[in-house]
């Protein structure tokens, strides 16, 4: 690396006005043919809602979303379901969803995947998740609840979410 | 990573306490980042660029351009890359509900806009300079004037969302924000300079800051100009 980068800052509180754009959470119409929900919260150390926190999702095969979290933390997507990925050395990786997190209180985003309950032997392979210790491997893994998926992130704490370093 | 990177937690920026994550980031093996940037699924018009052009009337507040060019760190210019800025007004307050500070709003300005680089890699925008604003992070504390910038690069790791000060303001060094960049050099970094050479006389001053992203942009062709 030879450029001095130029340094990280929060998105502050205030990004509202500037990164939002209309069904910027949509990935796929919610009408749409394997159109999938995917709902969560971001939560802080204390398990306190964050309500000012910008995630986007990307996959080079299903787009670019973005969703900013609302009073009570909440945000969502509407997306069809990626395929596997291929991982450097020619191995596959499980479907995912590279997720990005932006938050007042974060001087730098964060970075972690969201992986797909119903792939179980594919995860159990993913190069990736082999990766992680295996009692923090659920947090990278959405849960099935009804017709949605339920992805919270949890910044610090019981249950940190496992971020990825870029 | 670079060395000057602000780390997660940082007490004096209180809003990190309980948002920094404890546990260590999982580092991956080379290569399972080195995918393509988002694609900004948006047009972008040519007006965009332009923060007093938004609303029947022109903003309150000293006309500014801000200019630059995005660049990779081999010095690289990055072309018809997404540029997202929002900002205060000149009375020091966003157009959010959230934002309380008993200062006017005005409705000549909403405070966003975007812009695509050009060939050379530059960007530029006219807007207004924003105010400072206080917040409540320890007593007396106010944030430097700042223009908050979000760029994709051309990589998924050469995001970027930062701040961007203004010379001489002396809020800069009483302020967490910036300080927690741990050298002055990272610091100074996010400082743009004015440009009088940009400065057009009887209408704006200039401030031009460039950005240096992680990652490569594409190597150009050999046989391109």
């Amino acid at each position: 690396m030879s450029g001095p980068l130029t340094p990280s800052q929060t998105v502050g509180p205030f990004f509202g006005v500037g990164l939002p754009f209309e069904r910027g959470e949509q990935l796929a119409p919610p009408e749409s043919a394997g159109a999938m929900r995917i709902e969560g919260q971001v939560l802080d150390g204390k398990g306190e809602p964050v309500p000012d926190a910008l995630l986007e999702i990307w996959q080079p095969a299903t787009g670019f979303g973005r969703a900013r979290t609302d009073s009570e933390g909440a945000f969502s997507f509407t997306t069809v379901k990626p395929g596997p990925v291929s991982a450097p050395g020619g191995r596959m990786q499980a479907p995912h969803f590279n997720v990005t997190v932006f938050a007042r209180g974060l001087l730098r985003h964060l970075v972690t995947r969201m992986y797909f309950p119903d792939e179980t032997q594919a995860n159990a392979a993913d190069p990736v998740l082999n990766l992680v210790e295996p009692a923090r491997r659920e947090t990278l893994i959405a849960k099935q609840c009804g017709g949605v998926l339920h992805f919270d992130v949890r910044l610090q704490g019981e249950q940190e979410t496992v971020f990825f370093a870029i | 990573m670079s060395e000057r990177e602000p780390p997660y937690l940082y007490p004096d920026y209180v809003g990190t306490r309980l948002r920094a994550p404890a546990q260590p980031l999982v580092n991956l093996p080379d290569g399972f980042h080195d995918f393509p940037a988002p694609l900004f699924p948006r047009t972008i018009a040519q007006v965009d660029h332009d923060l007093t052009r938004q609303h029947a009337g022109e903003p309150i507040g000293e006309r500014i351009i801000v200019t630059g060019r995005v660049l990779d760190s081999d010095g690289r210019p990055l072309r018809k890359t997404v540029v997202e800025v929002w900002q205060a007004n000149a009375a020091g307050r966003y157009l959010d509900q959230d934002d309380q500070h008993p200062a006017p709003l005005d409705p000549n300005f909403t405070g966003a806009g975007r812009c695509l680089t050009d060939n050379d890699g530059h960007y530029r925008f006219i807007t207004i300079k924003p105010g400072a604003y206080p917040w409540k992070n320890h007593r007396n504390a106010w944030r430097p004037a700042h223009i908050h910038f979000s760029l994709f690069g051309s990589e998924f790791r050469s995001r970027l969302v930062t701040q961007m000060y203004f010379p001489g303001d002396p809020l800069m060094p009483r302020d967490p924000i910036l300080q927690s960049i741990p050298d002055q050099a990272g610091r100074d970094r996010l400082v743009s300079r004015f440009d009088p050479e940009t400065t057009v006389p009887e209408w704006a001053l200039a401030y031009r800051w460039d950005i240096v992203l992680r990652g490569r942009a594409a190597t150009p062709f050999e046989n391109e100009p």
